[in-house]
């Protein structure tokens, strides 16, 4: 039974949580090259976890998701902000401080087959957490505890698999026996990364429906973290949409999936592959990929991409190199070199910067480019990019281009979700 | 997936398996799991492992037993009445394998020769380990300062020239210790530190990002119980071969060592190389056989150790391991156009 | 109709294990039509990988392989192994599933194109090789501004889509396409099913894409064929096949989806056979609910039920070969929970 307390303080409780991967003392990137610089894989992120809840993480690789859920398990370190299990501060804790709390949080992986220590039986693994916090007084109990994991995931009779080793147990039997090692410690929250996104599709179904006898027996609260929006939907009380490292739309299952604000979250739903035959190939996709983590787009990180991007966005010399990369690829040879002939050297204008300078190729002059640049803008008005240059102006054997002020946006509600994206001006910032 | 192409580790029965009491299942059950590949193993590799396997033993033993098969101590020039043997003897009903310079017996060199070769590499084999798989272990789980410091010693040692970095070592050695046993056994495992610690350190950064090993930091596990249950045992498998291997190294640089005189001194010990030195000048009188006996003893010994070595790679190596593949005999096809074949063939 | 570009009859092919042959693929026929795409479909352990490797000449040793595959009336399989590289190389491409371990790191990527075009068509001059790359890449948007680059310095969706155009430079008839996108990402997965869709449009080539998701098959292919236990169980335009499966497995593997529209879960019941010992008559009567006691027995014929669909399932015939008594419910062992998946 739950007090008040417990009922009131989130199970979770997330503010600005930052993990940055320090790339300064990789040698391959010395080797390259390469500044100093981190991947900030987790960038300001905050939520809360309710007892009882399941609150899926939803994103592509690159998002973020998988650090973030590592994080939480102390697994990766936190560079800044701060994580709250039932209100007390677990973020910095130092390892040994933090050991008592492992029993409270558990998580399972993304591949069934390298959970499971290839060196250890069934009975060993599974029952490893026990004996190393101490739990058990001797190898019956032991036995009887891990029979009875065992058991509640459907991997019995619990005899014959005692002295199974991982390699004699098919993918859904192997995260049946993680998820018994997860849940022997009797954890509150389970972090659970991909869980079945390796298994085939009849045994997600299988493995799903465990997961949901578990959390109903033993009374779970899960983090959900996945790529898949057709399974998050299923089994998820609240969503939470990732790019990027943050968080860009985060709300109960139903309104994101009704009503998708942010245009990262439509674009993942009209792309999720569906077998329904009178469905065809989504066309207006989002084009581009996830960009760099370690130099991600000024502004907000999403607008390189966005197909509704508009000056506020926060646009830079980058997304000037983008369109022409855009424009050449799909032109025949010809013309390409003609037009590559203009402008100089392009490294100049792949800069982070909100100010581009293009120069002109040689024998050209700024006065050149900029009638590239107007032909271009003219052959497509509606590109998002043209709302957000300010001024373009030929000097000499460079033209320098200005960008309208961008800002990056932060979460702020509409409706019952809260949407970092400037389409939405909420009432308040979340 | 990947499952129904592999052999089933063991057993090949499970109802008599089942039958045992559950402790003795597990312990033999492991224990078949590690013999496993051998069972599988068939024709070359197999029979390389024996046969390097039967020679090893043999000199094993010879080195054991050395007193009783021996007919003479490795230092012995006379008879128990106190005749002098005759020095440079050819090999005769006394002397099988004749007398050298000093009128002791090849023979019994030899094999007293073997005892020192064994247990030097024994010792140093264990020296090394001791150091080299901790460190390894600790500094590829670790990572970090300690490991690129360790990293750059290590290599600068493997670039020495193994041979003159053992006679560095067993001449600083000596002064401490004399010139026997355990100066020659403490400067080869010096040597061989290095090969161990790259081997496990290598190993254990590779599964270091497994998924088992996070889940064992996520259970709660200290440093010290991950480095040993999850990472050790699992990379402890490339040990015996690398252990046989340098222990086939080990007994040539103590026979060099022997030869240059940096080794064992003659009145610790009997030692191939040191014999091998003192037969050069015999050989240009046509005495053969001071040389070759402890000459053929090395190449033996070296030979024996690095088949079970490099049997073993062979056999256990799940990289290089060549699966027994029966010939897959189709029964014919019943007719043309999508039709099936008859419901019962008889398996392979 | 036109006449099939790739025509398969009766594959098979047989792993040597030491526990006996292991019957990857048991007996598989089908047609590929220019400007087609037919998804093979099914889960792990079911062939479809092995025969697209068999397909392609890639299966490793001790692998015995039997049937036919007639490409432009030759029949592939019949001919000395050098006569079928050269037929295969510039005809029948295959795209494979980690573009990551595909490309040369040390080589850019105009020299992979270079090398390509070099081996297969020796006669072009360096300017059309250069516009036939940049061709190849511009279709799959590679912007001619990287051209020079090496792999490492693409992402993996990018690095698929070079793989993809490197494999369609030759202009090859036959695409074999093993799991081109389990890799990636969903909008990248997007992405290339969209040049995949175009592909046949504009050139004509026949696709073989074999996955084991069957949302992407709905969506990218015209025709499927489900595999089970190394057979195709049935066969059709992927339109009706999703609309009305008739065999009992693509019926459950169908409900066992989680889609968009997915309010309960249904998973089948037990774990795919042991081919190495594949249960007697039909190899899915362990499972299936609608067993009838001829299942366990012989092995089902092959039917056609509905036009353009071909179906192995006793429930659909031939009744005359049924022994009396044959449709019954079949009362199948109970599959001990020990035995699931």
């Amino acid at each position: 039974m739950r007090t008040k307390r417990e009922e009131d303080t989130p199970l979770l409780d997330v503010r600005d949580l930052t993990t940055h991967f320090s790339l300064r003392g990789s040698f391959g990137g010395r080797l390259i090259g390469r500044d100093a610089g981190s991947v900030k894989a987790v960038d300001g992120v905050s939520f809360q976890l309710h007892h009882g809840e399941v609150l899926g993480l939803v994103g592509e690789s690159g998002s973020g998701k998988t650090t973030l859920g590592r994080t939480i398990l102390r697994l990766a370190d936190a560079t800044g902000g701060s994580i709250r299990l039932d209100g007390e501060e677990i973020a910095h804790l130092s390892e040994s401080a933090f050991r008592p709390y492992r029993r409270r949080m558990q998580i399972v992986f993304q591949d069934p087959h390298a959970s499971l220590n290839p060196a250890m039986d069934l009975l060993t693994a599974v029952g490893h957490p026990l004996v190393i916090h101490g739990l058990v007084k001797d190898k019956a109990a032991l036995r009887v505890a891990v029979g009875d994991a065992l058991e509640r995931v459907g991997l019995a009779p619990v005899e014959r698999f005692f002295d199974k080793y991982p390699s004699d147990l098919s993918g859904g039997q192997k995260q049946r026996a993680v998820l018994a090692r997860a849940i022997i410690l009797g954890p509150e929250l389970l972090v659970a990364d991909e869980p079945v996104s390796m298994l085939d599709m009849s045994v997600r179904a299988k493995i799903l429906e465990l997961m949901l006898k578990l959390k109903d027996e033993l009374d779970l609260t899960y983090l959900y973290i996945t790529h898949d929006l057709a399974t998050a939907k299923f089994f998820c009380d609240r969503i939470a949409i990732m790019y990027l490292g943050r968080i860009v739309e985060i709300g109960p299952t139903a309104s994101i999936f009704a009503d998708p604000k942010h245009p990262y979250t439509v674009s993942l739903l009209r792309a999720i592959p569906d077998p329904d035959p009178d469905r065809t190939v989504p066309r207006d996709l989002p084009r581009g990929e996830v960009p760099d983590a370690v130099q991600p787009p000024l502004g907000c990180s999403f607008h390189p991409r966005c197909p509704r991007a508009f000056g506020r966005c926060g646009w830079e010399s980058r997304d000037l190199a983008d369109l022409f990369e855009r424009r050449w690829t799909a032109m025949a040879e010809a013309d390409y070199e003609h037009e590559r002939a203009t402008v100089g050297d392009l490294a100049r204008i792949e800069a982070a910067t909100t100010a581009a300078t293009v120069p002109a190729g040689r024998g050209r002059t700024g006065e050149d480019v900029l009638e590239l640049l107007a032909t271009i803008r003219d052959a497509d008005a509606a590109e998002p990019f043209w709302s957000g240059v300010r001024e373009m102006t030929a000097n000499g054997d460079h033209v320098d281009v200005t960008f309208t002020d961008g800002e990056d946006p932060s979460l702020r509600a509409a409706g019952d979700v809260e949407v970092a994206c400037h389409l939405y001006e909420g009432a308040t910032s979340a | 997936m990947a499952s129904q192409l592999e052999t089933p580790p063991v057993p090949s029965s499970p109802q008599e398996l089942d039958d045992l009491a559950p402790m003795q299942r597990r312990r033999l059950g492991a224990l078949r799991r590690m013999w496993a590949p051998m069972h599988d193993a068939k024709g070359m590799p197999k029979a390389i492992v024996w046969v390097g396997i039967g020679i090893t033993v043999a000199f094993i033993l010879m080195a054991i037993f050395a007193t009783q098969i021996a007919p003479y101590a490795f230092d012995q020039y006379k008879t128990a009445e106190g005749v002098r043997f005759i020095k440079q003897q050819a090999p005769s009903a006394q002397h099988l394998f004749g007398t050298n310079v000093m009128s002791t017996d090849v023979l019994s060199r030899v094999i007293f020769g073997s005892r020192t070769a064994i247990e030097v590499v024994l010792l140093s084999l264990f020296v090394s380990m001791g150091i080299g798989l901790p460190l390894g272990l600790i500094s590829g789980y670790h990572g970090g300062k300690l490991d690129r410091t360790l990293l750059v010693f290590m290599d600068a040692m493997l670039a020495f020239p193994s041979l003159l970095f053992a006679i560095v070592i067993a001449f600083l050695l000596s002064k401490t210790f004399g010139h026997g046993v355990v100066t020659a056994a403490l400067a080869i495992s010096i040597v061989y530190v290095p090969q161990y610690f790259r081997v496990v350190r290598n190993h254990v950064i590779s599964i270091r990002e497994e998924s088992y090993v996070e889940a064992a930091r996520a259970m709660g596990a200290r440093p010290w119980t991950i480095m040993r249950r999850y990472v050790l045992q699992n990379v402890i498998q490339n040990v015996p071969i690398i252990a046989t291997l340098n222990a086939a190294d080990a007994i040539l640089t103590l026979a060099a060592l022997g030869f240059l005189g940096y080794g064992i001194q003659p009145t610790e010990a009997a030692e191939w190389g040191y014999d091998i030195q003192r037969a050069i000048s015999d050989a240009g009188a046509g005495i053969w056989w001071t040389g070759l006996f402890p000459g053929l003893a090395i190449v033996l010994l070296v030979t024996g150790l690095t088949l079970v070595g490099e049997g073993l790679n062979d056999v256990l190596n799940p990289v290089i391991r060549k699966r027994p593949i029966e010939p897959v005999e189709l029964p014919p096809r019943e007719g043309a156009e999508a039709e099936p074949e008859p419901g019962d063939e008889d398996q392979t | 109709m036109n006449p099939p570009v790739l025509s398969v009859r009766d594959l098979r092919v047989w792993y040597g294990t030491a526990r006996g042959a292991v019957r990857a693929v048991d007996g598989v026929s089908f047609d590929l039509t220019p400007g087609e795409t037919l998804g093979l479909v099914g889960e792990s352990g079911c062939g479809k990988s092995t025969l697209g490797r068999g397909l392609m000449g890639l299966l490793p040793e001790g692998t015995a392989i039997d049937g036919e595959i007639h490409y432009e009336d030759r029949d592939l399989l019949a001919l000395p192994p050098k006569q079928q590289r050269s037929v295969r190389g510039p005809d029948i491409a295959m795209i494979f599933q980690e573009p990551m371990t595909r490309l040369d790191p040390l080589m850019r990527i105009d020299d992979h194109f270079a090398e390509t075009l070099k081996t297969h068509e020796p006669d072009l001059s360096a300017q059309e090789i250069r516009t036939r790359s940049l061709e190849a890449l511009g279709g799959m948007g590679i912007p001619p501004t990287r051209f020079r680059q090496y792999p490492h310095e693409f992402s993996g969706g990018m690095r698929q889509r070079i793989m993809i155009a490197l494999a369609l430079v030759l202009r090859p008839r036959v695409v074999i396409a093993d799991e081109p996108t389990t890799a990636l990402d969903v909008l990248v997965e997007a992405q290339i099913l969209g040049i995949l869709a175009d592909l046949r449009r504009n050139f004509d080539t026949a696709l073989l894409l074999i996955t084991h998701n069957l949302g992407i098959v709905a969506e990218a292919c015209d025709r499927v064929a489900v595999m089970y236990a190394g057979r195709i169980v049935e066969e059709g335009s992927s339109r009706d096949v999703f609309r009305e499966p008739q065999h009992p497995y693509t019926q459950a593997l169908l409900g066992s989806i989680i889609s968009l529209s997915t309010t309960e879960l249904r998973s089948i019941p037990g774990a795919p056979p042991d081919l190495s010992m594949p249960p007697p008559g039909c190899r899915f009567h362990p499972r299936c609910d609608q067993a009838m006691v001829v299942c366990a027995d012989r092995e089902p014929i092959e039917e056609r039920p509905l036009p353009g669909r071909r179906v192995s399932c006793w429930r659909y015939g031939p009744d005359e070969e049924i022994p009396p008594g044959g449709t019954e419910p079949l009362v199948r062992e109970e599959i001990a929970v020990a035995d699931e998946a």
